[in-house]
């Protein structure tokens, strides 16, 4: 059985990815994680999930082109430069 | 992504991929085999230090060279992880490992002669493989990538380690120091040829996959860059009459002689056998621990 291994740095950080271990159950898994991923004082905490656990979501479709919603759906270069140029000019005020 | 060329032009961009994403077939084979003997060399690489740890001059050395020997034989057990994940069981790496059919770095197939030899291991063979090492941060595999964060961690304490134990005997008796130069006499042509010969990096196909990303000679020029100046300023003598940096702050010393590497690599050096077999005799001992645990 693999285990996911789950290293937290310090108080406060996220629990980041960190490898895996094969044990049979939850108390060998801790074994082996506790000697490999925090025998140094290198984590405050682990978290051990066994693989068959994590539910992967990674397909995201965009068929509406909802870009409207982000930063990137917005180009504010060429019309800030217009509007630039245009403060002053005579085209304003007529 | 479902191309090869596809696939490529991504890792050759710096993208990362993960153990569940299509691998093309001859990524997922160059992958494994240099994962597989990157796992082997820390394996096979606590034996000529374990060999002092009975012998070392003082409880606090001893203590230190043990913590080592538990850190690198961690290195092989997260390395071996990420080798099973790509599809090659363990049981056919150690099976591998001990016929000969899979290699290891050509540094841990020397004798350890003196205390000298452990010094020298510790701080100029882990800063050799560090620098390797930490050009493996951005391989293209994420999840070898994200394990050789902690190994590096590790192995700066290594060094450190080693430097010390070279600090304490270059300041000690003239014998103490004679001992560091004729180990650094000794491991020096093992240590220039570490880094492999100076393959040009659009042809070597591991850089080609981005696994490594860094040229063979452009790491050894970096420990050169990085160790030469702190080698001879503690008086210690380098044996290549020929090594000087140029103008263009470019590296030059006599060509390392690559039909040794290759010979000892190969499976021929003078402890490859002696440590195989007791590499082999250790795994027999024991298998019983891995059937009882796995099939608990």
């Amino acid at each position: 059985m693999i285990w996911e291994v789950f290293r937290r740095e310090r108080p406060g950080a996220a629990f980041e990815h960190s490898g895996s271990v094969e044990a049979p159950d939850a108390e060998f898994a801790e074994a082996w994680a506790r000697e490999q991923y925090g025998r140094r004082g290198e984590s405050v905490a682990l978290w051990l999930v066994p693989r068959d656990a994590v539910h992967t979501v990674d397909d995201w479709a965009d068929e509406f082109d909802l870009k409207y919603r982000r930063v990137d759906g917005y180009s504010i270069k060429a019309r800030l430069k217009e509007a630039r140029s245009r403060v002053g000019s005579t085209e304003r005020q007529s | 992504m479902r191309s090869e060329q596809e696939f490529l032009e991504y890792v050759q961009g710096g993208g990362q991929v993960e153990a569940t994403d299509w691998l093309p077939d001859e990524y997922r084979a160059k992958l494994v085999k240099f994962v597989e003997m990157h796992a082997n060399s820390e394996l096979m690489g606590v034996l000529p230090e374990r060999e002092w740890i009975l012998r070392a001059p003082t409880l606090q050395r001893k203590l230190a060279l043990t913590a080592k020997v538990q850190d690198e034989v961690g290195h092989a057990q997260l390395i071996y992880r990420v080798a099973e994940d790509l599809g090659k069981p363990r049981d056919a790496m150690f099976a591998d490992l001990l016929s000969g059919k899979a290699k290891f770095h050509n540094v841990f197939h020397y004798p350890t002669k003196t205390w000298g030899d452990v010094g020298v291991i510790a701080w100029l063979v882990d800063a050799a493989a560090i620098i390797s090492q930490k050009a493996l941060l951005k391989c293209s595999y994420a999840p070898y990538a994200r394990i050789m964060k902690k190994i590096c961690w590790e192995e700066s304490f290594h060094i450190l380690h080693g430097r010390d134990v070279i600090l304490a005997m270059v300041t000690g008796t003239p014998e103490q120091f004679e001992l560091v130069q004729e180990a650094l006499t000794r491991w020096w042509p093992p240590l220039m040829q570490f880094h492999g010969n100076p393959i040009p990096a659009d042809q070597d196909p591991m850089v080609h996959w981005r696994i490594k990303s860094q040229a063979n000679e452009d790491a050894r020029q970096q420990f050169l860059d990085g160790y030469v100046p702190q080698i001879r300023e503690l008086g210690l003598e380098i044996p290549d009459p020929k090594l000087r940096k140029n103008e263009d702050g470019v590296w030059e010393y006599t060509e390392p002689d690559w039909d040794e590497l290759k010979h000892v690599v190969t499976g021929h050096g003078p402890k490859t056998s002696e440590r195989l077999a007791l590499r082999a005799r250790f795994l027999e001992q024991e298998q019983w621990v891995r059937e009882a645990v796995l099939a608990a």
